[in-house]
């Protein structure tokens, strides 16, 4: 049986982490697509296209050029089409501030960067699957909060 | 003004099952959660007329044998989660190969392939999201809702939910009700 695709798309202007990220998914033993924009206003710009397969889950860096990643959460969730989109954050920071306020903000998910494949993969792969059960169970997406 | 609500998803599921299924005047039984019988024979049209005003509600037609088989799976272990009397008295395991008449290693296997997460991920899952339920709704201590989800202790609870969430309960807590206050001032 194959499941329905489950997508994926990360927002983060560093290239060489970019391509980590996507590596790690393309090894998951997962139906995935991964999409990957180059800074925030790249981002909105792929969001608001109107033929465009909105993402299960989006990976968002904080620390982005032109619009942060804070910005464009904001930006996010105040447009209906797009604000049930989980929104994970992936940053190199971990201060608790950093995390409780971009909770408040509306993220589900806080990722520190890891620093090992091995890692990361595990991350991912935590992550889409948990978002994948409140998906696919009905859960209550409000109460989706996840720090790694 | 804001409120905030409580509502039961099986009920609500129902109503809408009952409305679209009336809508096309078909007689059908309802069985359990998710399974409906059609007492008679269906033509497509109808059947996709069906599919698309159910659609429109984000419920959708379960084809596949081993997606109805996950579903029933699903049914079974949030039935125990939510209603407290249905704790089975012996293991989870021999509980679901009882009810769902298949062997656990089966079930496991089945699961884990449509899910990608293990049975006992999943009961674990909806043990704690339960219990955010019962956080955000502000009646019960965290020592009462730990008593409600039958952990041995508080420091259990704790744990399991730290392990599942990377949040503390009363960290959770605090998310939610200042992303409520956000909500407020923004209206």
């Amino acid at each position: 049986m194959q499941n329905e695709p489950i997508h994926v798309l990360l927002a983060d202007d560093d290239e060489d982490d970019r391509l980590f990220f996507s590596d790690a998914i393309k090894e998951l033993k997962m139906n995935t697509v991964v999409n990957v924009v180059k800074d925030g206003q790249d981002l909105i710009d792929y969001l608001l296209q109107t033929d465009v397969t909105l993402p299960h889950v989006l990976f968002l860096d904080l620390n982005m050029p032109i619009k942060t990643g804070l910005e464009c959460l904001k930006e996010i969730k105040n447009i209906d089409r797009l604000k049930n989109i989980a929104i994970a954050i992936y940053s190199t920071s971990a201060s608790e501030k950093d995390i409780e306020e971009t909770f408040i903000r509306g993220a589900n998910v806080y990722i520190k960067k890891p620093s090992s494949f091995t890692s990361l993969k595990k991350v991912l792969s935590e992550v889409i699957t948990l978002n994948w059960q409140y998906h696919t169970s009905g859960l209550d997406r409000n109460n989706f909060l996840l720090s790694l | 003004m804001k409120l905030y609500i409580k509502y039961d998803i099986n009920e609500i599921c129902k109503k809408i099952l009952q409305e679209q299924l009336d809508r096309l005047s078909l007689s059908y039984v309802l069985l359990g959660y998710s399974e409906v019988e059609i007492k008679e024979d269906i033509s497509n049209d109808k059947l996709k007329e069906l599919h698309a005003g159910l659609n429109s509600y984000g419920i959708e037609v379960v084809e596949s044998s081993k997606n109805i088989l996950v579903q029933k799976i699903k049914d079974v272990i949030i039935e125990m989660i939510y209603e407290n009397d249905k704790l089975p008295s012996s293991k989870i395991s021999a509980y679901l190969a009882d009810k769902i008449s298949h062997s656990y290693g089966y079930i496991a296997n089945v699961f884990a392939e449509v899910t990608y997460t293990s049975v006992e991920n999943f009961i674990i899952l909806h043990r704690i999201e339960f219990a955010k339920k019962l956080i955000t709704i502000d009646e019960l201590s965290f020592t009462e809702i730990s008593h409600k989800l039958n952990y041995s202790s508080l420091a259990h609870f704790c744990t399991q939910f730290k392990n599942t969430t990377g949040l503390t309960p009363s960290a959770f807590k605090r998310i939610i009700l200042k992303r409520r206050e956000a909500a407020l001032n923004n209206t």
